[in-house]
């Protein structure tokens, strides 16, 4: 029997706000625990949530972004549960009116395009951090815990996709995209090893064209897009392999063990968890009036999808356009700014993923005074003859160490290449005199000699001929016409 | 030394010159030394602190800074209210010996018009009780009976105003917490509109129910205290930011014009005859200086106590769920994390609160929600709607605080639902969010304190005072309790 595998990603994203969810409170990660922390943050007895306008605009980016419908008043719930890095024992969630629901998110795989389906975005907050001490530092073995508060109240926006991935491959498609559109959003580092971005995957499988849905199992513990891949490939074929034999799914939550190679069970008594969710009495409903939306979706960067799309009807191959949006900012701005400028958009892609990325790779910084215009120009001088291909990177260092515009700096370093036919004329001449031998190879159809005969003339010019009209004088002179 | 016993009175008396606030404070420091082994109105009292703060309201007044009509005033403080540096309990051993790091929203306001925290006062643990007899330490009593007890859950500000061993008190209401002591001990308690007061700083009971407000000794005391802690706060996500009521200038304005009903479901089986009388002549009173009386009917008030302890029991299991022994407060080792804060909460919560936190839990369970507190929030949707076609026709509503008068102690505690149904008047107010205040209007025949409420739309503090300043004048209430010495 074929298989099909059912999978939807659960991800949250940390924003980076300056401030925590419902306090004042720094949000700071690399600080010394327990010092960005308040009465609202740490639960103390009395104290009440004020929600950050910043998250807000955050999530509502974020769900314009993955093409959402904005609830105009959704509802913050308490989600309860007991856990010791959860100061209040209850988290301050969104249950059945999210801020954010029904949109799509658009990956490319192998050429293909496929719209995967966002059911909703919610706000939430972050919990503490938890650090169990002594016997390997695991929880059930552990003497001690360590709990630091400083993460705990950090807004934390949950983004739940529906159930249409249908391999691993197309999990890590997914995920890279949407951390590619919140990294463009700017509203969280987006970092997977920081876990500032965080992937959890449900898996389930079913025969193939079937459209009931399996046991799922819900994956944790990805640290990058790799192991999600893996995570995600292993668990289907376990699953896979496990009904083919047999055996029953059961619903539980595994962990991916990234030096095994294989995801593990956790505990599966969570199964059964009633979070007694209840709207939260402390917090009045979130009011998001169109015209806040508006003023938010008119502050969107570009997102990856519609840049690729860009690229494409400039004439980019799609592998191009893909390579070119996941680029540095600096790069892609470069690129927009050359094309404007006049030069043909291959042209600059070359350019700028080629010698600008290496240069700025080798030299750890960025090109300041390289502007779209002058490479624009540069690109330009080259297509004219005015400098040879090998001599234009010459001149891009120039202009790169800020010697100028790039003619300035071609002539300064002396790279202009001779086109003029009478300069060039005497070399031809001496070069055919000097090898009467090469003239009669050449002449009897011998069409290799050419090459060598122009690589004489451009020595006897130091390099500046341009080769084209040297080879172009020799046909001349010799009487070939190539 | 003998001082006035008003907030007005001696506010007057400081700006004349005829005594100092450090003379008020130790007025009612030595009322408390004679009446509080009798009483136990006070949890803790901060001689220090009042001290301190008492010599410095009298040389900012001194030097003509005059922070208005609390300078210098002894105010006392349920302990729920977070005070900086002063233990705060909440009556419960799970706080015990817990001392906040910051001030409620009242507190900041009180300290900054220039009252004096004299220190914090005994409650039902948590404020889950109507007779302050759940308090981890020990119940209170009532000024006019030392059998009896003071109602609750704000019993000792009442007690402790009653007895004059404050001038002012802050209580919390979350289905009657302010009012019924108050009815019970003689004194004004208002719970003002639901997020007109910050609960910034209240330990949470109810959120969608409790309110802070004054308990003191006339109507005009209640309205300066208000005026005090009340105002927009930016702390408090429920806090109402528009335009506030003036109620000090509407306390002369009498009841003449004016349409006050009378809820018919608020009488009859439970209620004592004493309390029915007392109530049917303050009517009678309203009615001669020119007000329309209407008999009106809410029939979804028989079923907001019903509803009232599942909505209040819900938000409490969540509320409550912080203390677990691992931040603050008592902690009981166990073997494991779960161990230790449930160790913790058996051992820290009384029974009262671990009734209400059991039903609570099961009021939201996965199953229940819908029968029990999602019915209970319809419930409470058809209060607010009967309240309003009510107050479509009247301008406010008056009906007894309490159906009883104080009752002695020990005579409900084995009995929840008798307990309860002391809140049975005060509970509609707290599900509509409206304003409701008790104003005493006489004795029964044992010497025991009658409380009329009186009720009014959200934001109607003003015409609620009218009609309490009418009530309060018509029953000219000038008893004051008689508390036996204790030798010793």
């Amino acid at each position: 029997m074929s298989w099909e595998a059912v999978i939807g990603i659960e991800t949250h994203v940390e924003l980076s706000t300056r401030s925590k969810m419902f306090c004042g409170c720094a949000v700071d990660f690399g600080a010394e625990p327990n010092t960005n922390i308040c009465p609202v943050c740490l639960g103390l007895p009395g104290a009440l949530p004020v929600p950050n306008r910043k998250a807000i605009e955050g999530i509502v980016a974020i769900g314009l972004a993955l093409n959402c419908e904005i609830t105009e008043r959704s509802v913050f719930h308490r989600k309860n549960y007991f856990y010791a890095d959860l100061p209040k024992n209850y988290q301050v969630s969104q249950f059945d009116v999210p801020v954010c629901r029904d949109g799509y998110l658009e990956i490319e795989l192998d050429g293909e395009t496929r719209r995967i389906g966002i059911e909703r975005a919610h706000m939430e907050e972050d919990t503490g951090k938890s650090t169990h001490v002594g016997d390997g530092g695991r929880i059930h073995s552990a003497s001690e815990t360590l709990l630091d508060f400083n993460r705990s109240g950090v807004p934390l926006v949950e983004i739940v996709s529906r159930p249409d991935i249908r391999s691993a491959a197309e999990a890590r498609a997914y995920a890279q995209e949407l951390r590619a559109i919140v990294a463009e959003l700017g509203v969280s580092d987006a970092r997977l090893e920081e876990g500032s971005i965080r992937f959890d995957a449900n898996i389930s499988i079913r025969p193939a064209g079937s459209d009931t849905l399996g046991t799922k199992v819900e994956i944790k513990n990805m640290n990058s897009f790799r192991s999600l891949e893996r995570a995600v490939d292993y668990e289907i074929r376990r699953q896979i392999a496990a009904v083919e034999a047999g055996q029953q799914i059961v619903q539980e939550t595994r962990h991916w063990n990234e030096e095994a190679g294989e995801t593990q069970s956790m505990r599966t008594k969570e199964g059964s968890s009633d979070y007694r969710y209840f709207a939260d009495p402390d917090l009045v409903p979130l009011v998001v009036p169109p015209s806040w939306v508006e003023e938010i979706r008119a502050s969107l960067p570009e997102l990856p999808e519609a840049r690729r799309k860009r690229y494409a009807t400039l004439g980019l191959h799609p592998k191009a356009a893909a390579m070119l949006s996941s680029s540095a900012r600096t790069i892609r701005h470069l690129f927009d700014e050359t094309v404007a400028a006049g030069a043909p958009a291959l042209a600059a892609f070359n350019w700028l993923t080629g010698e600008v990325t290496a240069w700025m790779r080798r030299t750890d910084t960025e090109p300041a005074e390289l502007t779209g215009e002058r490479l624009a120009a540069l690109i330009a001088l080259v297509d004219e003859g005015v400098v040879s291909a090998t001599a234009a990177k010459e001149v891009l260092e120039g202009v790169l160490a800020g010697e100028g515009e790039p003619r300035q700096v071609a002539e300064a370093r002396d790279l202009v290449q001779v086109s003029d036919r009478g300069a060039l004329e005497g070399a031809v001449r001496r070069v055919l005199d000097a090898d009467p031998d090469a003239v009669e190879r050449l002449r009897s159809g011998e069409e290799k000699v050419i090459g060598f005969l122009v690589g004489q003339v451009m020595r006897e010019t130091g390099g500046k001929a341009d080769p084209r009209l040297v080879n172009e004088l020799i046909r001349e002179a010799v009487g070939s016409d190539g | 030394m003998s001082i006035p016993d008003t907030i007005a009175a001696a506010s007057r008396a400081l700006r004349e010159g005829s005594l100092t606030a450090a003379d008020l404070l130790d007025g009612v420091l030595e009322r408390a030394q004679m009446t509080e082994a009798q009483l136990h109105a006070y949890l803790n009292i901060d001689h220090d602190g009042a001290r301190v703060a008492a010599e410095a309201a009298d040389a900012d007044l001194a030097a003509g800074n005059d922070r208005g009509p609390l300078h210098g005033i002894p105010i006392a403080l349920k302990d729920n209210l977070c005070t900086r540096g002063m233990e705060t309990t909440c009556a419960s051993q799970i706080l015990a010996g817990w001392i906040p790091p910051y001030d409620a929203t009242v507190v900041s306001r009180l300290r900054e018009a220039g009252a004096v925290i004299v220190g914090k006062t005994n409650l039902d643990e948590f404020a889950m009780g109507s007779s302050t007899e759940n308090s981890a330490y020990g119940p209170s009593f009532n000024p006019w009976d030392i059998t009896r007890v003071p109602g609750g859950s704000s019993g000792g500000s009442a007690a402790a105003v009653a007895a004059g061993s404050a001038l002012g008190a802050l209580g919390s209401d979350t289905g009657g917490s302010i009012r019924q002591p108050a009815a019970l001990t003689g004194t004004v308690g208002v719970k003002p509109t639901y997020g007109t007061v910050s609960r910034y700083g209240l330990i949470a009971f109810a959120s969608s129910l409790d309110q802070i407000g004054p308990i003191t000794r006339t109507v005009e005391d209640a309205a300066l205290l208000l005026e005090a802690i009340w105002g927009h706060d930016p702390k408090d996500s429920t806090s109402y930011a528009g335009e506030y009521p003036q109620v000090r200038r509407s306390l002369d304005a009498g009841v003449d014009g004016l349409r006050i009903g009378v809820v018919k479901e608020l009488s009859g089986e439970g209620y004592e005859l004493a309390v029915e009388q007392a109530v049917a002549a303050m009517v009678e009173g309203l009615a001669r200086q020119g007000a329309e009386i209407v008999e009106v009917s809410l029939p979804s008030f028989e079923i907001a106590l019903s509803a009232y302890y599942l909505i209040a029991p819900a938000e409490a299991s969540s509320n409550l769920a912080r203390f677990d022994g691992v931040r603050y407060g008592l902690r009981v080792d166990g073997e494991t994390t779960e161990e230790m804060m449930a160790r913790t909460r058996g051992q820290g919560f009384g029974p009262e609160v671990t009734r209400r936190i059991l039903l609570g839990t099961y009021a939201l369970s996965a199953g229940y929600y819908d029968a029990f507190y999602g019915q209970a929030q319809r419930v409470r949707a058809a209060i607010r709607a009967d309240l309003a076609r009510v107050y479509a026709q009247v301008d406010a509503l008056v009906s007894p605080t309490s159906p009883t008068v104080a009752f002695p102690a020990g005579a409900r505690l084995d009995d929840p639902l008798a307990m309860y149904l002391s809140d049975i008047c005060t509970i509609p107010s707290n599900l509509a969010g409206d304003p409701a205040m008790s104003v005493p209007i006489g004795l029964d025949q044992l010497g025991l304190p009658i409380g009329m409420q009186v009720m009014a739309p959200s934001l109607g503090e003003e015409v609620m005072f009218r009609v309490a300043a009418e009530v309060e004048r018509l029953a000219g209430f000038d008893a004051r309790p008689e508390i036996p010495v204790v030798a010793g």
